[in-house]
């Protein structure tokens, strides 16, 4: 059992510093916003899922009066980058211009409209003449590399910076492959070898608050973005790149946000509201409707899985062979990456000698996948989580006990660590903190585990089916050597601080633990922190909000600019005290001697630096750069009740046992867990991607694509189990993305425990339960 | 078009074009609580009060508002002084990223007022129409759970 931490204001679930604020509907969000004179912004979408542009006539749309300007290819700078809010140098190609003359899928960007309001600017689409020749469109992820097939990116320009494995013509978006020991020894030592197919599909991210831009300028002309961003430096960046303007004309600001679980880790539109405002020489404002979240933002990347484990009569793991196809749609936004952390994130909880990885990403004329919560390693939980429960059962083990036997431990290491990081090589790692042992246990009992196993294995005959299933999994914290994260605090003269971070508070309540690891780090209460985040004019530069990593990352940063203030503080109150500085410490907003009584308050030292002696202001910035990604834990519990008679599977209850390292907000932690497992039983259950036969989406709307709302929950409990990170601030870790992982194999070993019936693709939709019960019964 | 309506115990003269969503007017004139989430009346963000009911303003005509008295999130407390609802979801942790709260809390609101000693069952019956991607909802529940006893107790 590792250290545990609890400090006075880490540990504690204090209150969310913007929730008072936000209950009460302030102005906070991105289009909670008015400039005099704002135009207004729309987007023309492709009917076509491949097509080329013939030509555009916009001059019936410029002459309508109220039109401020209309761009489309030809009248923008073709600039290739990625879309994907990535640190540079970006591991995603440079396969988008902001307008180009093809269009691969339906809902690509045609032309863009600015008019004095909505109205006219939709008005002005419907005046835009595209002639298109439609080519043939590819769909089908598996076919996608097929000799022959049509190529989507046939475009001459576009490329990676990076040197990776990238053959456009065969709409070969990204290759990965690796190999640990000797996979075809592991499978002959094996006593059992399982082999099977596995595919997960389409799904939207559904953040409450839909995409939205406000472009408006300096008095002294400099742009001013106002955007609903998880990354606003990486927005300066490319969107600087797109306009081809130095970075030194742009200033992001990122408000509160409306959710995001990766859907605004991307350069969405901000350059195109950039680039209109720019041409109009107005503000313009840029918003998406529902619809248009849902087929032009951004969608989880399908995947394709071909399997082979090996497993010996003792339990023992000795071959894991994965290879997959991700479908990253029609651009390679996070394509490489998201398929790269199939292995380099997820596998590497699996103690097994031999492993064989081939990852392949390739386009398709459908929606354009990106960042989304789970990022990969989402999807291999879902296919290691169900082999795992095959490999228990072939060897007649415990599930519970099977997971306990095969996972990563405390001291222990992975070769893959090494060999594969999420962009290249990645960095050895030996765990320092792993409560996954007391995660099972903790999180067996309180599930009942045992008794409900045993309960159901006799359960009388009857229509509805009960079943028990579990996974486990690790989602490792940010991406090392490459995140960056820094944080700028000053001293007020009454002692307060203002804390000015860029880790981007997307609603997960980043800005409070930020501000309560710097109160810990200061023994300061919470009051006299003010949090300012994110305007890249004023706060330092940070990676953004992705990958699991701002606890960890910006958190670290924190404690060591803390480290500087101190020294600061300190300094000050020797002079003060007449005493050296080795006899002082920090203590409750004061500076006491170790030696006798003396005592100096902060409010006191910070007027002292600011108007009476020596005079300077106490500040500090530090930067903190990730060194290793620490491993996160989750062991996960569930109960289903699956009516044969119409085929739907009701989750019941769910547990997760999770070690997140310290959890510095112990209610937000579990916020993150209770708010990740609904997501992913939504996804499970009930969202999916209908498209016609031509590539578009037929259900663009909540009222067709299906989130769960208060009436579909079950009983979700998340249990927090302590461990002590020591690379990360006071022994944190990670909580954004982990418990979303596992709902998909916990669900389908229920529905296999419940009905006998193993689902290897996901969503269990009753169509797809039924059709499984048909197929059994029509074999027995 | 015209129209008189009470807002927030004050009358207001709104103009606005015949075919324009009372959700579209009430952010025009600056009641920013009341957020866009779907404009199909799927996911409750832009929820207000008429006459007391909770209704979604996105797929109401603003015309419909004529002599009516609406309440928005704006107009449930003042910053010194938070509704027991706010203060309940606030204590309970069910803000994360807080754009479905506003409608959550104004339906909230709405059940309490007619139910104070709602069921689980009848809390999560009348939040059903309004959508969270972030909390899994369980602490949104139990908010209006412990406003629901605070409000009984007398206690603000």
């Amino acid at each position: 059992m590792s250290k545990i931490f609890k400090g006075k204001t880490v540990g504690q679930s204090v209150e969310k510093i913007d929730s008072l604020a936000l209950s009460q509907g302030k102005p906070l969000f991105t289009d909670d916003f008015k400039v005099e004179g704002m135009l207004h912004a729309k987007f023309l979408w492709s009917p076509h899922a491949h097509a080329r542009i013939k030509n555009i006539d916009t001059s019936a749309a410029e002459a309508l009066p109220g039109v401020h300007a209309v761009i489309c290819y030809k009248n923008v700078p073709r600039v290739m980058h990625t879309t994907a809010g990535q640190g540079w140098p970006e591991p995603s190609p440079y396969d988008t211009t902001m307008f180009d003359n093809k269009v691969r899928y339906v809902g690509d960007r045609v032309a863009a409209v600015a008019a004095d309001t909505e109205e006219i600017a939709e008005k002005a689409l419907q005046l835009i003449k595209v002639s298109y020749e439609p080519l043939e469109p590819v769909f089908d992820l598996e076919h996608a590399m097929d000799k022959g097939a049509p190529v989507i990116h046939d475009e001459p320009d576009c490329k990676y910076i990076l040197p990776l494995v990238y053959e456009p013509k065969s709409n070969h978006c990204a290759h990965i492959d690796l190999d640990v020991g000797n996979i075809e020894r592991g499978l002959k030592e094996a006593d059992f070898v399982i082999k099977r197919k596995f595919k997960t599909h389409y799904g939207q991210h559904c953040a409450m608050e839909p995409h939205a831009c406000i472009c408006y300028f300096e008095p002294n002309g400099r742009l001013v973005i106002r955007s609903t961003t998880q990354v606003p430096f990486h927005t300066r960046r490319i969107v600087a790149q797109c306009l081809q303007i130095p970075e030194r004309m742009i200033r992001v600001i990122k408000p509160r946000l409306g959710g995001g679980f990766g859907s605004k880790q991307e350069i969405l539109f901000e350059e195109v509201c950039a680039l209109l405002a720019l041409r109009t020489k107005r503000p313009v404002r840029l918003v998406y409707d529902r619809k248009e979240v849902f087929v032009s933002s951004r969608t989880r990347h399908p995947m394709a899985f071909w399997m082979e484990t090996g497993v010996k009569k003792d339990g023992t793991l000795s071959a894991i062979k994965m290879k997959v196809i991700s479908n990253t749609g029609a651009y390679g936004s996070h394509g490489m990456t998201v398929m790269s952390n199939c292995c380099a994130k997820a596998l590497p909880l699996y103690r097994c000698p031999n492993i064989q990885f081939i990852g392949d990403t390739v386009y398709t004329n459908l929606p354009q996948a990106g960042a989304f919560r789970g990022y990969g390693v989402f999807q291999a939980s879902f296919v290691m989580g169900i082999l795992m429960d095959e490999m228990a059962e072939a060897v007649e083990m415990d599930p519970l006990e099977f997971w306990r036997k095969n996972t990563i431990r405390e001291g222990e290491s992975h070769p893959i660590f090494e060999r594969v990081g999420e962009v290249g090589k990645g960095i050895a790692m030996v765990i320092k903190s792993c409560a996954l042992p007391e995660c099972l246990e903790k999180g067996a009992t309180a599930f009942g585990w045992k008794e409900k196993r045993a309960k159901y294995k006799k359960q009388p005959a009857g229509p509805i089916r009960y079943g028990v299933g579990m996974a486990c999994n690790a989602h490792g914290a940010g991406v090392p050597k490459i995140d960056m994260a820094s944080a700028f605090a000053k001293m007020n003269d009454d002692g307060s601080f203002n804390l000015l971070i860029s880790a981007a508070d997307i609603g997960t309540g980043s800005d409070t633990v930020m501000a309560q690891i710097f109160a810990e780090a200061l023994d300061i209460p919470m009051e006299d922190v003010i949090v300012f985040s994110a305007d890249t004019d004023l706060t330092p530069f940070d990676r953004g909000a992705y990958a699991s990593g701002t606890t960890y990352c910006t958190g670290m940063a924190i404690v060591k600019m803390a480290d500087k203030i101190k020294d600061q503080i300190l300094t000050v109150a020797a002079d003060m005290l007449d005493e050296p500085k080795g006899n002082l410490r920090i203590e409750n907003k004061s500076v006491v001697s170790t030696k006798n009584k003396k005592k100096v308050e902060f409010h006191k030292i910070a007027k002292q630096a600011l108007y009476v002696n020596n005079q300077f202001q106490i500040a500090a910035i530090a930067s903190n750069a990730s060194a290793i990604p620490p491993q996160s834990y989750s062991a996960n519990f569930v109960e289903v009740a699956v009516d044969t008679e119409t085929g739907e599977v009701k989750v019941l209850s769910y547990v997760v046992a999770l070690d997140c390292g310290t959890a510095i907000n112990p209610k937000l932690a579990e916020g993150q867990a209770e708010g990740a497992i609904l997501q992913a039983v939504s996804y499970a259950l009930t969202e999916q991607y209908h498209f016609d036969k031509n590539g578009r989406m037929l259900n663009p709307s909540f009222g067709r694509y299906k989130i769960f709302s208060t009436s579909d929950i079950p009983k979700i409990k998340a249990i927090l189990v302590p461990s002590y990170e020591p690379s990360g601030p006071f022994g944190a870790k990670s909580i954004g993305e982990l418990c979303i992982d596992c709902v998909l194999p916990a669900i389908s070993n229920a529905i296999y425990n419940a009905i006998g019936i193993r689902l290897y693709e996901t969503p269990f939709t009753p169509e797809v339960v039924l059709k499984a019960l048909k197929e059994k019964q029509s074999k027995m | 078009m015209e129209i008189t309506c009470k807002i927030n115990n004050v009358e207001k003269r709104l103009v606005f074009e015949p075919h324009e969503k009372l959700l579209d007017v009430l952010r025009r004139e600056g009641y920013y609580g009341v957020k866009f989430g779907c404009g199909n009346g799927d996911c409750g963000a832009c929820t207000i009060l008429v006459n007391g009911k909770a209704v979604k303003s996105c797929i109401m005509f603003a015309a419909q508002a004529k002599d009516k008295e609406i309440t928005t999130i704006e107009g449930l407390s003042t910053h010194e002084n938070p509704h027991p609802v706010q203060k309940a979801f606030v204590d309970a942790g069910a803000v994360q990223c807080g754009y479905c709260t506003p409608g959550m809390i104004i339906s909230a609101k709405a059940l309490l007022d007619r139910n104070p000693r709602p069921t689980e069952d009848e809390i999560k019956e009348a939040l059903e129409g309004n959508l969270c991607r972030c909390t899994g909802y369980v602490k949104i529940i139990g908010a209006v759970e412990l406003a629901s006893q605070r409000m009984r107790g007398g206690k603000r």
